[in-house]
C-alpha cells in the first residue's frame, strides 16, 4: 500500500542529504567534540560548522545559539532561564504544552502567569499584551507559529511592546523555523525556539537563540557546554544533522521554494472544500505557515476519520502528537472559540520539503469520500439500545 | 484488545488464519482520577485502561503485526456505565456495570468505530458463541465450551444486527487451552491474571468507589439513611445508606439477634433495609423488565427456560410469560421458577437458556 505522509507538523523525516552528512559522524568522527586531541577538534568544527548554518536560518550571530534536545527542551531553558520567582510572564492560550506547563511550572515557584486568550482565528491581540504588562513583568512568551493551525503571530508587534516596556521577548519558533523566513533582528526577540525534527534533521535536536547580553539559567549544570548555558556531551551527528538541515532550509528559502509549498497546499485545502461540504479551514483569514490546514469537517468524529484515513495509507492528526488520545479537545481550537465537538471533528494536514503533487493527489481522492462514508453512518447504526438503563 | 490474555489470544488466532486484523482498545475510564481520593488506592496499576494494559495490547498488536489504535470513550462510559452504576446502588438496587458496558460500548459504540474505519466485523475475547440459525432465521447466542467461564449472562441485550457482525472465537475453548494458545504464539502477556472484578472499582469496594466518585463530581451523598426493619415490620435498628446493602447480605448489618440475619429486601422509597431470616430470602417469581429476546422474536407464548438470576447461579428451571404491567403498559415478563430461588436481587439481570441457547434476558425489577 502506498503511504502518504501529511503530518509533517508532528515530525519530518531526514532528507537523505542531512543523513549523509551525518553518516561519517557515528563510527568515523565520533569524538567527544571537547576532546583536545585530532578526534576532539575535527567533531568541534563541525559543531561550529552547524551553529554557523543554524545562525545564518535565523540571522544572528553563532554565538547566540544553543544547542538542545529539541522545542520542549529550547522552551523550558527560555522560560524558566530568563524568569525568576516573583517575576511576572504573559503568555497565550494557544502555546504548546510545552510552553504552556513550563509557565505553569513557574507559578508554582513563585511566580505570575497572566494566558492571554486569542480571537476566532487564534490570533493574539498586541493590545492585550500592552494592558497585561505589570511592574515586575519579566518575560512575554508568544509562539510565532501554531503547530495545529499554522496560524503566525504578530511577534514583531509584540517585541516592539516588550522592548518599549524593558521587558524580555521569547518566541516558540518550532513551527515556523524553515517554513516561513526567520530574521530574529527584524523581529526583535531575546530568545527563540527551533526544533530539528520539525526542520527534516533528526528527532533529539534543536537549538535556542539567545540574544547576546541576555542572561540565561541553565537547567542543566555540569560542564562549560554551549557556552555554560547548556551542559552536556554534544550530540555531535544530531547537530550536524542540524546544521545541514538550516542548510537546506535557507537554500529554499533562497529559491522562493515555499510558494510552491503553499501552493500546494492551497491546492488541497481548496480542493478538499470543493467536495466536501459542511467544512472549514480552523484559522481562515490569518496568515498562516505555507504547509499546513486544519480542516474541521462538521458531523463526525475526527479520530474516526483519522485512523480510516492510516488504513488507506494516509497519514494526518487530529492536532499536537502530544495529546493523542487525551480526553479533552484541542486547547488551540477551543481557545479559537470552536465547540468541543467542532474541535474533535477537525483534522490537521501538514506538508513537507518530501511533499509532491502525487500525494495531494491521492489525499484529494480519499478525503472527500471517507468523510462521506463517516457522515453516512450515524451514531446509532442499529435500533437503540433497548436494555440501556436499568431503570 | 484489553491487554489481557482473552483478547490478545484472540487477535493472534485472527491473524494467524490470515484475516485483515485492526487492533483497538476503547479507553473507557481514567484510573488516575479516583486515586488517593476518600480510601481508594493510591496508584492503580494492571487496571483495565490503565497505561500498562494499553501498552500490553500495543505490544501484543506490535507483536502479531496488526495496526493497533486506542479510541477514547470516557465521555459515553460515565454516562453510560458509571453513573448508572451508583444510581442504582443509592436506589436500593444492586447494579451489573459489565452488562451496560457490553451494550452500550463493546457492542455499540465499537461496532459503530468499527464500521467508521472500515472493518465488516468484531471480534472479542468473551467466552460465547454465535451462530446464525437457518431455520429460525436468526442470530443466536450460545453458551461456550468453558461454562466455567460463561459470559453469557452479560450478553443478553445484544441484537441481531449485534450479533450479525460479532466474534467470539474463544467459544470453543477452554481457559487453559486459550493459555495454550497465547504460550505457543509467544505472546507475553500468555501467564496474565485475569481480572475479576468490575474493571473502574479497583479493590472492589464499591462504597468507597461511590463515595470518592461523588465527592470528585461536588455532590453530595444522599441521605439514604433509615430503618432497619423485619420482615413484620418491627424496626429493629438503623443504616446509614441504602447503598451500602444487597439481597443476601449477611454482614454489616449492625444488629445481632439469635438467628442470622440477612438482608432481604431493600426500599429506596421508605428508605428501608427489610431484614429476615434465611427462609425470607427464598421466592418463586420475578419480573423482568425491558426485556431482550434473542433466540426468539416475540414471546407469544408461555416458554419453559432455565433462568440464572446472577452470574455465579447454575440455571433454575421456570416457566417464563409475557404480562404487561400496570400502570405504566409496559411490556415485561414474568418468571415463575419450579423451585423458589435464593436472594432474588433487583437491577441483576434475569438470562433465559433453552439448553445453551440465550433465549433473552432482562432486568430484574
Amino acid at each position: 500500500m502506498r503511504r502518504i505522509y501529511l503530518d509533517n507538523n508532528a515530525t519530518t523525516p531526514v532528507l537523505p542529504e542531512v543523513f549523509e552528512a551525518m553518516r561519517p559522524y557515528f563510527t568515523e568522527r565520533f569524538g567527544n567534540a571537547s576532546s583536545i586531541h585530532h578526534h576532539g577538534q575535527e567533531t568541534r568544527a563541525a559543531v561550529e560548522n552547524a551553529r554557523e548554518s543554524v545562525a545564518q536560518l535565523l540571522g544572528c550571530s553563532a554565538s547566540e545559539i544553543v544547542f538542545t534536545s529539541g522545542g520542549t527542551e529550547g522552551d523550558n531553558l527560555a522560560i524558566s532561564g530568563l524568569v525568576a520567582a516573583g517575576d511576572h510572564v504573559i503568555t497565550s492560550s494557544i502555546e504548546h504544552h510545552a510552553a504552556l506547563h513550563a509557565c505553569k511550572h513557574l507559578e508554582e515557584a513563585g511566580c505570575e502567569v497572566t494566558v492571554l486568550p486569542v480571537n476566532g482565528r487564534s490570533l493574539v491581540d498586541p493590545a492585550d499584551v500592552k494592558r497585561a504588562l505589570r511592574p515586575n513583568t519579566k518575560l512575554i512568551s508568544i509562539m510565532m507559529a501554531n503547530n495545529e493551525t499554522g496560524v503566525l503571530q504578530p511577534v514583531e508587534e509584540i517585541a516592539k511592546i516588550a522592548a518599549e516596556a524593558g521587558v524580555l521577548f521569547h518566541t516558540d519558533a518550532v513551527q515556523a523555523a524553515g517554513k516561513v523566513p526567520i530574521d530574529v533582528k527584524r523581529i526583535g526577540c531575546h530568545a527563540l525556539t527551533i526544533s530539528g525534527h520539525k526542520i527534516h534533521a533528526p528527532q533529539g535536536t534543536g537549538a535556542l537563540f539567545v540574544k547576546k547580553g541576555t542572561q540565561l539559567r541553565p537547567m542543566f549544570h555540569g560542564g562549560r557546554h554551549e557556552r555554560s548555558r547548556r551542559a552536556g556531551t554534544e550530540n555531535v551527528a544530531g547537530i550536524v544533522g542540524l546544521g545541514k538541515a538550516a542548510q537546506i532550509a535557507s537554500n529554499a528559502f533562497a529559491r522562493g521554494d515555499e510558494k510552491k509549498m503553499a501552493a500546494m497546499r492551497d491546492r488541497l485545502q481548496q480542493g478538499i472544500l470543493a467536495q466536501v461540504d459542511e467544512a472549514g479551514v480552523n484559522g481562515e483569514g490569518a496568515a498562516r505557515v505555507p504547509n499546513t490546514a486544519n480542516i474541521r469537517f462538521d458531523h463526525i468524529e475526527g479520530e474516526a476519520l483519522v485512523i480510516a484515513l492510516d488504513l488507506k495509507g494516509l497519514a494526518v492528526s487530529t492536532g499536537a502528537a502530544c495529546s493523542s488520545g487525551a480526553i479533552a479537545p484541542s486547547h488551540v481550537l477551543v481557545a479559537m472559540g470552536l465547540r468541543p465537538d467542532q474541535a474533535r471533528a477537525s483534522i490537521r494536514f501538514s506538508l513537507g520539503k518530501q511533499t509532491v503533487e502525487e500525494d495531494i493527489d491521492v489525499a484529494l481522492s480519499l478525503v472527500p469520500e471517507t468523510v462521506a462514508r463517516l457522515r453516512e453512518i450515524s451514531p446509532r447504526y442499529s435500533a437503540p439500545v433497548k436494555v440501556g438503563s436499568q431503570e | 484488545m484489553s491487554g489481557g490474555v482473552d483478547s490478545s489470544t484472540v487477535a493472534a488466532m485472527l491473524r494467524a488464519e490470515g484475516h485483515n486484523v485492526i487492533g483497538l482498545t476503547m479507553q473507557l475510564w481514567n484510573q488516575r482520577r479516583l486515586a488517593g481520593r476518600e480510601g481508594m488506592p493510591e496508584s492503580v496499576q494492571g487496571r483495565c485502561c490503565s497505561l500498562d494494559d494499553v501498552y500490553d495490547a500495543r505490544r501484543v498488536a506490535q507483536q502479531i503485526g496488526i495496526p493497533y489504535y486506542v479510541v477514547n470513550h470516557e465521555e459515553r462510559f460515565e454516562r453510560d456505565v458509571v453513573r448508572p452504576f451508583v444510581e442504582q446502588y443509592l436506589s436500593g438496587r444492586t447494579p451489573i456495570p459489565c452488562s451496560l458496558c457490553n451494550n452500550h460500548l463493546k457492542f455499540d459504540q465499537l461496532l459503530v468505530v468499527a464500521q467508521q474505519i472500515g472493518a465488516d466485523r468484531v471480534a472479542t475475547g468473551h467466552y460465547a458463541r454465535v451462530a446464525y440459525d437457518h431455520d429460525r432465521g436468526r442470530w443466536l447466542l450460545k453458551r461456550p465450551a468453558d461454562v466455567s467461564k460463561d459470559q453469557t449472562y452479560f450478553l443478553f441485550g445484544l441484537t441481531q444486527e449485534q450479533l450479525s457482525r460479532t466474534l467470539f472465537p474463544l467459544g470453543d475453548m477452554t481457559k487453559p487451552e486459550v493459555r495454550e494458545l497465547a504460550h505457543r504464539h509467544g505472546l507475553a502477556i500468555a501467564e496474565k491474571p485475569d481480572s475479576q472484578e468490575i474493571c473502574f472499582v479497583p479493590g472492589g469496594d464499591y462504597k468507597r468507589f461511590i463515595d470518592a466518585y461523588l465527592a470528585e463530581q461536588g455532590e453530595s451523598l444522599p441521605d439514604t439513611a433509615g430503618e432497619l426493619v423485619t420482615t413484620s415490620g418491627e424496626v429493629i435498628g438503623e443504616h446509614h445508606g441504602i447503598h451500602n446493602f444487597t439481597v443476601g447480605q449477611r454482614k454489616g448489618l449492625g444488629v445481632a439477634t439469635g438467628s442470622p440475619l440477612y438482608v432481604i429486601q431493600i426500599s429506596g422509597a421508605s428508605k428501608q433495609v427489610i431484614v429476615g431470616g434465611d427462609e425470607h430470602l427464598y421466592s418463586r417469581t420475578l419480573r423482568a423488565r425491558r426485556v431482550n429476546l434473542i433466540a426468539v422474536d416475540e414471546l407469544q407464548e408461555p416458554m419453559r427456560v432455565a433462568v440464572k438470576i446472577r452470574h455465579r447461579h447454575e440455571p433454575a428451571a421456570a416457566l417464563i410469560e409475557r404480562i404487561k404491567t400496570e400502570p405504566t403498559g409496559e411490556d415485561e415478563i414474568l418468571v415463575t421458577f419450579d423451585q423458589p430461588q435464593r436472594a432474588i436481587t433487583p437491577g441483576q439481570a434475569a438470562v433465559f437458556y433453552n439448553g445453551d441457547v440465550v433465549v433473552g434476558g432482562g432486568w430484574i425489577a
